[in-house]
């Protein structure tokens, strides 16, 4: 008998990925549940790493028909007997003590979970998954359109550098074998014959016969050795490559903020993560994603995100500076017919008395017509919650901004974390356009 | 030179190779064990948990269920809660072993003799593995299963497939025949019949059979049955069967997927009656390799000592009440068991010779086990041979627990009042008649509305779980597509409960 080692290491990996898939879609509304009620409880950094999801054990059981753990009479054998003798009695634990915490819920309404890691992939597919992005149509096909090389088989010419070594050398193989090319072990084992009797007497007969035909059998192997090369070049193959017209892939997310005296840290904590998970959201969408930070007072300036989040500065508000500043940055640099622009501004709708109206007359001439989408976000202290749920009770800039009605325009307002995603959902949601 | 097999506790192939041939020369050559041929796969931490998810079989047809078992193994693996098996072993033929790439030299030495001498010589020799099981097949069988799966799930969707297989996995317990039947013919053996009675036709032809006048076709009636196989032979103790074969209202390839689960069960159905004998097997014949190899001096005392390590915390018994304790360790009262018939084989007392006539003294325990290990199961095992002597060892006692009773009584301990009842009532509870609840179909009523009757015999008045039964019977309708009924007969066939669910639910799991 013999043993047959194999080493099964190297197999490809993720066996059961099929059934994760399958099983996360089953439990895909409680997994969706759970990762909006995760994202209010995330800080900013953590919104790409795995999430811990428990999800009620109901909606995945594998109920079987089996005996229940208690009732009837059931006999048992057990080891390690101490100080028992046969008619010894032992009064059962009383029902609801210890008993009843193994038995689970009875019927089913106990908070028996079933908890699991979701990679951050799957995270972001669940977070996401209704969104799409407004008015996709933008980049069009053009002369100036991105190419993209792809595979596309195998030629028999090309370039050096694309030679596919794996297919020459099959066709090769093929090649020698069909014309019978001396193998080498053949050759060699045809050379140490004749030295072999080349070491010998000479003068027998038989083996300066037999020397003879060696020698000759051997002019001819290398004869043929000769006419069948060992690579010919209709072996040659090369790896092909096309090149197919790929619509722009490309975006740019403006980031505009009031940073002014009146944001305060909760409201530009609420402000990035609305503009953290935009970003998460375009990245996804787009092959590339620039964001431009714009902060504004008086006057609006681009800065890094660093500068952006964490610097304060004192000042009146211009809100209009930033949208100038945009349009100044968006010619300058994002021709439209190349780039997905995107804004969303965040504020807490504070702005100095005649601006709105310049602002509202910016936006609807000049940023909304190559903008895909703006989204302006009005951010409110917590504590200002009450005061300004009604919607009555609104801010100048909104005011000026509500008279905007455009479709690639919206506004919300957000007062606290939780309603970040809500509100990024919102903006997004698939179901947007039908409403 | 060292006649040592290996050094450290690093391994390469080379090592695994020349420490299989010195297993292999004591197994088969000195203690004449019979396996199937040997196909050892190493694979990482990784692949065991992928392989822990699908049953432990190389391939598997793709369902949540499994994706279920594969995040709780994994979530429980990375945070430490619980290892990995050493090993993973299949019954087929060549017999596949995973092992894992990160045990020692020294554990892969006792996993290979564990599971590739161990548990392949069971399965080669153990009847019910010969009777219900086809070792040759079950890969071929597994990769058409997965294929046709998946064939199904691009044609009817993924919900219309878990659906199915969502059913069916909740019966798989009651899917299973429990008796052997007679062998079915092979592929090749099918083949040549067909063709004799093909040549018998051939042969028989006569061109004036055409010409007689064919049967008048009976008219459909009341009373008839429309189902491929006839009218069902009733009571039925195999649901898949039954429901795959009579239910009025499924497609072809719904049967078919219900066939596929149905054999699948049968497949595992003998490992779960002969836990003990088939661990308690392995774990002796590793027991009994390592010890000899260390006595040719193939094995350090090093290494002696780590396998001795891991080889005591498998068999470790803790008392019932330690707080580990969590029932009887089948490692343990199976090697247990088996070093007693050794033990009896070769020095009786005059106590093993009342008890066990036929092998104590008789000399060749080896014999004896191999006996042993090919015609039983572990209820019949336990009850053959469990002696007084081990009852006393492993301080064993019967607690009974009836439900009229506010108390447990202690019904019988290891002295000589107690050893016949101790050892009964253990048997009895590795009796697969007692452990799965005993569920019949005992109607039908194809001609008329179709209902379904299911009865429960209860064992001891012990009870269904009432909620699990009714989200069962749910699926059962589902496939029935009428009314079901599940009623529970206790002693003297009176009505103990009954559950009824009214029609099937279509569509109501793929909504959930």
């Amino acid at each position: 008998m013999n043993i047959h080692l194999v080493d099964r290491r190297l197999n490809p990996k993720g066996k059961s990925l099929p059934n994760r898939q399958r099983f996360i879609r089953l439990a895909k509304q409680a997994i969706k549940d759970a990762v909006v009620r995760s994202i209010r409880e995330r800080s900013l950094g953590d919104v790409e790493s795995k999430e811990v999801v428990s999800i009620p054990m109901k909606r995945i059981a594998e109920p079987r028909l089996r005996h229940a753990s208690h009732g009837g009479d059931r006999d048992q054998v057990m080891p390690g007997n101490k100080e028992f003798v046969r008619g010894d009695t032992l009064p059962k634990p009383k029902s609801g003590e210890g008993e009843k915490g193994s038995e689970g819920a009875p019927d089913g309404d106990g908070e028996d979970e079933f908890r699991f890691t979701i990679s951050a992939e799957e995270y972001l597919d669940v977070l996401f998954e209704e969104l799409e992005l407004p008015d996709l149509a933008k980049a069009q096909l053009k002369d100036t359109a991105v190419l993209r090389y792809h595979r596309a088989g195998h030629s028999s010419s090309g370039s050096p550098s694309n030679l596919s070594l794996v297919r020459t050398m099959r066709h090769s193989l093929a090649r020698r074998i069909c014309l019978g090319r001396p193998k080498p072990a053949d050759l060699a084992a045809l050379d140490a014959e004749i030295a072999e009797l080349e070491a010998k007497d000479q003068r027998d007969p038989e083996i300066k016969i037999r020397l003879e035909e060696l020698l000759t059998a051997r002019r001819q192997l290398h004869a043929k050795s000769r006419r069948v090369a060992y690579i010919d070049p209709v072996d040659l193959r090369y790896n092909r490559f096309e090149t197919t017209p790929q619509p722009s892939a490309k975006a740019v997310m403006f980031c505009l903020m009031d940073v002014s005296g009146s944001m305060t840290e909760s409201m530009k904590d609420l402000a990035k993560r609305f503009f953290l998970l935009l970003h998460l959201f375009l990245s996804r969408q787009y092959e590339h994603v620039d964001i431009v930070f714009i902060r504004h007072t008086s006057e609006a300036k681009e800065v890094d995100e660093d500068t952006f989040f964490n610097s304060r500065e004192t000042g009146g508000t211009v809100v209009s500076s930033a949208l100038a500043e945009m349009r100044r940055i968006v010619d300058a640099r994002y021709p439209v017919d190349d780039w997905n622009i995107y804004a969303a501004q965040a504020s807490d709708g504070d702005n100095y008395a005649s601006d709105s109206q310049t602002c509202r007359q910016l936006l609807a001439t000049d940023i909304l017509p190559i903008c895909q989408y703006f989204a302006y976000v009005e951010v409110y202290d917590p504590r200002q919650e009450e005061m300004f749920l009604s919607s009555l009770n609104v801010s100048e800039l909104w005011k000026d901004y509500e008279a905007v009605r455009r479709p690639n325009f919206a506004m919300k307002r957000v007062f606290n974390k939780g309603d970040v995603f809500p509100v990024l959902h919102q903006l997004f949601a698939k179901t947007r356009k039908a409403a | 030179m060292s006649a040592l097999l290996f050094e450290t506790g690093e391994w390469n192939f080379d090592t695994l190779k020349r420490t299989y041939d010195a297993i292999e020369e004591i197994a088969v050559g000195e203690m004449g064990l019979d396996p199937y041929p040997n196909q050892i796969e190493l694979i990482s931490s990784e692949q065991m948990l992928d392989a822990y998810s699908s049953s432990g079989m190389p391939i598997f047809y793709h369902h949540w269920s499994f994706g279920k078992r594969f995040a709780r193994d994994e979530a429980m693996y990375r945070k430490g809660y619980s290892g990995l098996a050493y090993e993973i072993v299949i019954n087929s033929n060549p017999c596949i072993s995973y092992i894992m790439e990160e045990n020692t030299m020294t554990m892969q030495t006792l996993v290979m003799a564990h599971a590739a001498f161990g548990h392949n010589h069971f399965f080669k020799n153990n009847y019910l593995f010969k009777e219900q099981t086809d070792a040759s097949g079950i890969l071929d069988y597994l990769n058409f299963a997965k294929s046709y799966i998946l064939r199904c799930e691009e044609r009817h969707g993924i919900s219309a497939v878990e659906r199915i297989l969502d059913a069916a996995h909740a019966l798989m317990d009651q899917g299973v025949n429990r008796y052997g039947r007679k062998s079915r013919p092979s592929l090749a053996e099918e083949r040549a019949r067909a063709e004799a009675r093909q040549k018998h036709a051939s042969d028989q032809y006569n061109d004036l059979w055409r010409t007689l006048p064919t049967a008048v076709a009976r008219p459909a009636g009341p009373g008839r049955i429309d189902t491929p196989r006839g009218a069902p032979q009733l009571p039925e103790e195999n649901l898949l069967y039954f429901l795959e074969k009579f239910s009025p209202q499924l497609r072809d390839w719904e049967r078919e997927l219900l066939r596929i689960v149905r054999n699948i069960a049968q497949y595992f159905f003998p490992q779960r009656q002969t836990k003990v004998m088939n661990e308690g097997c392995a774990t002796w014949v590793h027991y009994k390799i390592m010890n000899r190899l260390y006595d040719l001096g193939k094995i350090s005392e090093g290494s002696m000592l780590e396998f001795l390590t891991s080889h005591t915390a498998v068999v470790f018994q803790p008392d019932f009440d330690d707080p580990r304790y969590s029932g009887m360790n089948p490692y343990a009262l199976g090697f247990e068991m088996m070093c007693d018939i050794e033990r009896i084989a070769a020095n009786p007392t005059e106590e093993d010779r009342r008890y066990l006539p036929e092998i104590a003294g008789c000399g060749d325990a080896l014999g004896a086990l191999k006996d042993a290990w090919a015609n039983y199961r572990d209820d019949s095992f336990i009850a053959q041979f469990l002696s007084p002597h081990l009852m006393r060892k492993m301080r064993l006692f019967k607690l009974e627990n009836h439900a009229a009773e506010n108390h447990y009584k202690i019904a019988a301990i290891h002295d000589e009042r107690g050893y016949t009842e101790v050892r009964r009532a253990l048997a009895a509870q590795y009796d697969p008649g007692s452990r799965d609840p005993n569920i019949q179909v005992t109607g039908a009523a194809l001609a008329e509305d179709r209902r379904l009757q299911l009865t429960q015999q209860l064992h001891n008045d012990v009870p269904l779980d009432e909620r699990e039964a009714k989200a069962v019977l749910g699926f059962i309708a589902d496939l029935w597509g009428f009314d079901v009924e599940l009623r529970g007969l206790g002693a003297d066939a009176q009505l103990a409960f009954s559950y009824e669910i009214a029609g099937p639910r279509r569509g109501a799991l793929a909504a959930a």
